[in-house]
């Protein structure tokens, strides 16, 4: 296959940034898309250019590194899918492809597709947690818990945190990030006694690290490489308004 | 003395490995009422650095910082909760007896020396198997969400190398969720001000004052600022060194630097040559592959491997009936069948293959076939148990796995080896502390599916926070760190990225980076021979020279360079594959996951000697050649015999 490729090139968070247009030839159908920027790059270095810099490490769709907005579409149009899982054959030879880091405020620019989402982690440092120093566990069998909450929690506790809901959402919102994490939490007897101050905590981190309000446009379930289900926000909602009562 | 003929050096045995004695059911309580504590209002005058965010790093940085010491912790992700632990998808093992199907404290430790193939020290296991238990009240009281039964209790399913069921699973996710629970341990003591957190930051030197570690040289990624953070102690949580092969299941940036840059200031190697290659990996697909990956052994279970009877039969699968198909490991070893340990899958798989019965492009690989088990339990039971394996298989192949069998094929998963470590894993450097894949001390030559994550967890949660503090009582005397180690640390640091951007030669380092791992793979791989390793010891150096006369690395120290990251971290990686080629060529023995062809039995099954080879392998680093160790391993409890899972 051969494709002509558009990238976002910026050289750092007080550059401008522009577009640049690529060339790639010989590209095999079942090439990863980041294998198939790995053979750029390679021919970027050997000609004395700047190689596309871009986030990346596991390379099988879990640790949630990468993630780059593929004509106009997080993580590309292939549903349920990271941009390391993309596979060349879900695109036509000769076609032209766009390819831009996440863009939202919160999340600025460190290089070319790399972005800084540090702020998810202040999220999760808000409240995203059981508090349950090491060694004072009792035995896992002493709280049975219902199937039905078990997968459900487990459902939501499958975000990888990779961003893809914010770069899709029109408001810049980090909803269903913040929201996958409280349901996971929420639902579990574990999480019981911090349910209302993690809510209220985490939500309002979200607020503060300039992430928008949710208006149920739905785009980031629709682009999540793991599905989290919108409702998890409506429990966000419910459990936060809750807790400012 | 020395061996000249391999290149290296013997010296003094190691004697001592600090285990208490007596019963192995009490050492670690031993240990544990024997460690020196630390007074609290102490406590916050001392500082530990961990480098890695791991199972095993997350977790021992959230356990320390709980306890009240000043911990700095260090990852090269943008974020703690990205570190490779979280691509494991099996399951974690726990003696749990949950299933009252005779499982044990002992029995795990039993099952974990034995598929080891004798080459782990008793009492590191035996404390292992005892903290297991601890490990998933940690986990469940953190709230990961494990696998539950209509009853609401944990479920439990077999792996390989066990016949009781006693490793616990979120379904094919579980590292996922180990690792997200660690994390959000270390989060909450990030938030709580006890643990300062350094992301995008690689560790390039160790710094060692007055004998002791001391601190860290490292490099902001982001800034390209080389920067000198000094404590009381060190800790390695840096993981395994498989990328040495370029192509294997470990994320992209996973690399040896650490450990290796620990070892060349004093820090001994321990068998470096067990390398565990993964019988079920999706196959090579072509010469631009980045990356293997792996199908959880998990599949197992269910599926079945098998290949025609005929060489090169190029039918498609469901063309080739029952009678002309060969469940070779069903037939090879009646007693396990699809679930024998890791080593004997992957051998067989090769042997298959090498007869030239494999399957796929180029005739590597073979069916894992799912068929009898959507037969037997429909193909809703078999979603929800492998669900997100199937579709990351279809995604990457092209191909339904419900409708025909999967294709897998070998790939190079884990490292036994790692830095030497005593039983309170502390390495041969007082203050450097080396813990999960990065230490080499608990699966022998052979690691068991389930036990990364369990010994992970078992180093940082439990073990090295008891160990670590009886070396820290002693802090207050340390004393001020030598300015002019820092000093020299920082200079070698930097005349190292200075030399990698000034080459400005032909090729990339990725591209030298493919050529090592492709003659590691063909010459120190599944199968080692005497003349293949020695072929690798002579072509290592000059492809090492070549590296560092001609490679092209773009760009400036300063700001963003991933290209500069890479070709440090594979300059680093030659060094390392030099001693691994030594490793396997002085242990003429077949062990686990090191296979020497001269070595084996009637059957081609992995021959051991144990007259001569019952040790580990601990190598000192030497400017002039490697100097070994040798640490005898004594069998108190579990009697030496010769493998079999028949």
């Amino acid at each position: 296959m051969n494709l002509t490729l558009k990238v976002w090139r910026q050289n750092g968070p007080s550059d401008e940034g522009r577009m640049v247009t690529y060339k790639v030839e010989d590209v095999s159908p079942d090439m990863s898309f980041l294998e198939m920027l790995d053979v750029l790059n390679e021919r970027l270095i050997l000609a004395g250019d700047d190689p596309i810099a871009f986030d990346h490490d596991c390379r099988e769709g879990i640790c949630g590194m990468c993630g780059m907005v593929i004509n106009g579409v997080a993580h590309g149009e292939q549903r349920a899918t990271t941009t390391c899982q993309l596979h060349m054959r879900h695109f036509a030879d000769g076609a032209e492809i766009t390819i831009e880091p996440w863009r939202a405020a919160p999340f600025p620019v460190v290089k070319d597709l790399v972005v800084d989402r540090s702020a998810f982690d202040r999220i999760i440092q808000a409240g995203g947690f059981i508090s349950v120093p090491a060694g004072s566990a009792p035995d896992a069998h002493s709280v049975p818990v219902k199937k039905d909450d078990a997968d459900a929690a487990f459902d939501a506790a499958t975000c990888i945190g990779c961003g893809a809901c914010v770069a899709a959402c029109p408001n810049g919102s980090a909803s269903l990030f913040t929201a996958a994490k409280i349901t996971h939490l929420g639902l579990l007897p574990q999480g019981q006694p911090e349910r209302d101050s993690r809510a209220k905590a985490m939500v309002e981190q979200m607020d503060l690290e300039g992430f928008g309000g949710c208006t149920n446009t739905g785009e980031c379930t629709a682009v999540c490489p793991k599905g989290i289900p919108l409702d998890t926000i409506a429990r966000m909602n419910a459990d936060y308004l809750k807790a400012s009562k | 003395m020395s061996d000249q003929t391999h290149g290296y050096k013997v010296g003094e045995p190691i004697r001592d490995t600090k285990a208490p004695e007596g019963p192995i059911e009490d050492r670690w309580d031993k240990r544990r009422f024997s460690a020196k504590l630390v007074n609290p209002a102490n406590k916050r005058k001392i500082n530990v650095i961990v480098v890695g965010t791991g199972l095993a790093g997350g977790s021992a940085a959230a356990t320390l910082g709980e306890l009240g010491y000043k911990v700095k912790s260090f990852c090269y992700q943008d974020t703690p909760r990205r570190a490779h632990s979280i691509a494991a998808q099996g399951g974690i093992n726990a003696a749990k007896n949950y299933r009252g199907d005779g499982d044990s404290v002992y029995r795990l430790f039993y099952d974990t020396v034995k598929g080891g193939d004798f080459r782990a020290r008793e009492s590191n296991v035996y404390r292992l198997a005892q903290v297991s238990v601890n490990i998933i009240d940690q986990a469940v009281a953190q709230g990961v969400p494990f696998a539950r039964e209509y009853g609401g209790l944990l479920d439990t399913r077999s792996f390989g190398g066990a016949q009781v069921s006693r490793t616990f699973y979120a379904r094919g996710q579980t590292g996922q969720q180990l690792l997200l629970g660690a994390y959000s341990a270390l989060e909450r003591q990030i938030a709580a001000g006890t643990v300062e957190m350094h992301t995008r930051h690689e560790m390039l030197d160790l710094v060692i004052s007055d004998g002791r570690a001391r601190g860290v040289i490292v490099r902001d990624m982001v800034t390209g600022e080389i920067e000198t953070h000094l404590a009381d102690a060190v800790v390695l949580a840096t993981g395994g060194y498989g990328n040495v092969f370029f192509l294997s299941t470990n994320a992209k940036g996973c690399n040896t630097t650490a450990i290796w840059r620990a070892h060349q200031r004093g820090a001994m190697f321990a068998n470096p040559c067990y390398t565990q290659i993964h019988p079920t990996c999706i196959p090579v697909s072509g010469d631009y592959q980045s990356k293997l990956t792996l199908m959880s052994e998990s599949l197992r279970n269910d599926g079945r491997v098998w290949v025609p009877v005929a060489k090169g039969d190029t039918r498609k699968a469901a063309d080739i009936p029952e009678e002309e198909r060969d469940y070779y490991l069903e037939r090879i070893y009646p007693a396990f069948g699809n679930l024998v340990p890791r080593d004997i899958a992957s051998r067989a798989a090769k042997n298959v293959c090498d007869e030239g019965r494999g399957v796929g492009p180029g005739g590597l690989g073979v069916y894992l076939d799912f068929a009898d088990a959507i037969a037997r339990l429909g193909r809703d039971a078999v979603e929800k148990k492998y669900g997100n394996l199937f579709e990351m298989y279809e995604r990457i192949t092209g191909e339904n796995p419900y409708e025909q069998p999967m294709r897998i094929y070998p790939a190079v998963h884990y490292t036994m080896g790692g830095l030497w470590v005593d039983y309170d894993l502390q390495s041969t450097i007082p203050g450097l502390f080396v813990v999960g894949e990065a230490n080499f001390s608990d699966h022998g030559a052979n690691r068991l599916g389930a036990s990364a994550l369990m010994q992970g967890l078992a180093d940082g949660y439990f073990v090295l926070p008891t160990t670590v503090g009886d070396y820290l009582a002693g802090a207050t005397k340390f004393g001020d760190v030598d300015p002019e180690a820092v000093e020299q640390a920082r200079d070698a640091v930097q005349q190292k990225i200075d030399k990698l951007l000034s080459v400005n030669g032909t090729r990339t380092a990725d591209s030298y980076h493919r050529e090592l791992g492709k003659l590691m793979w063909d010459y120190c791989g599944m199968e080692r021979t005497e003349e293949s390793l020695r072929k690798a010891l002579e072509r290592i150096p000059e492809l090492r020279e070549e590296f560092w006369n001609n490679v092209k690395v773009p760009g400036d120290p300063e700001g963003l360079n991933q290209a500069l990251e890479r070709a440090g971290r594979v300059a680093d990686f030659f060094d390392l594959a030099e001693l691994m080629c030594i490793d396997a060529l002085h242990r003429t023995e077949s062990c686990g996951g090191h296979f020497r062809a001269e070595s084996q039995d009637a059957d081609g099954e992995a021959l051991r000697d144990d007259e001569n080879f019952a040790y580990v392998a601990a190598w000192e680093w030497g400017e002039d050649g490697p100097t070994l160790h040798k640490e005898v391993l004594d069998y108190e409890y579990v009697k030496m015999t010769q493998r079999s899972y028949k």
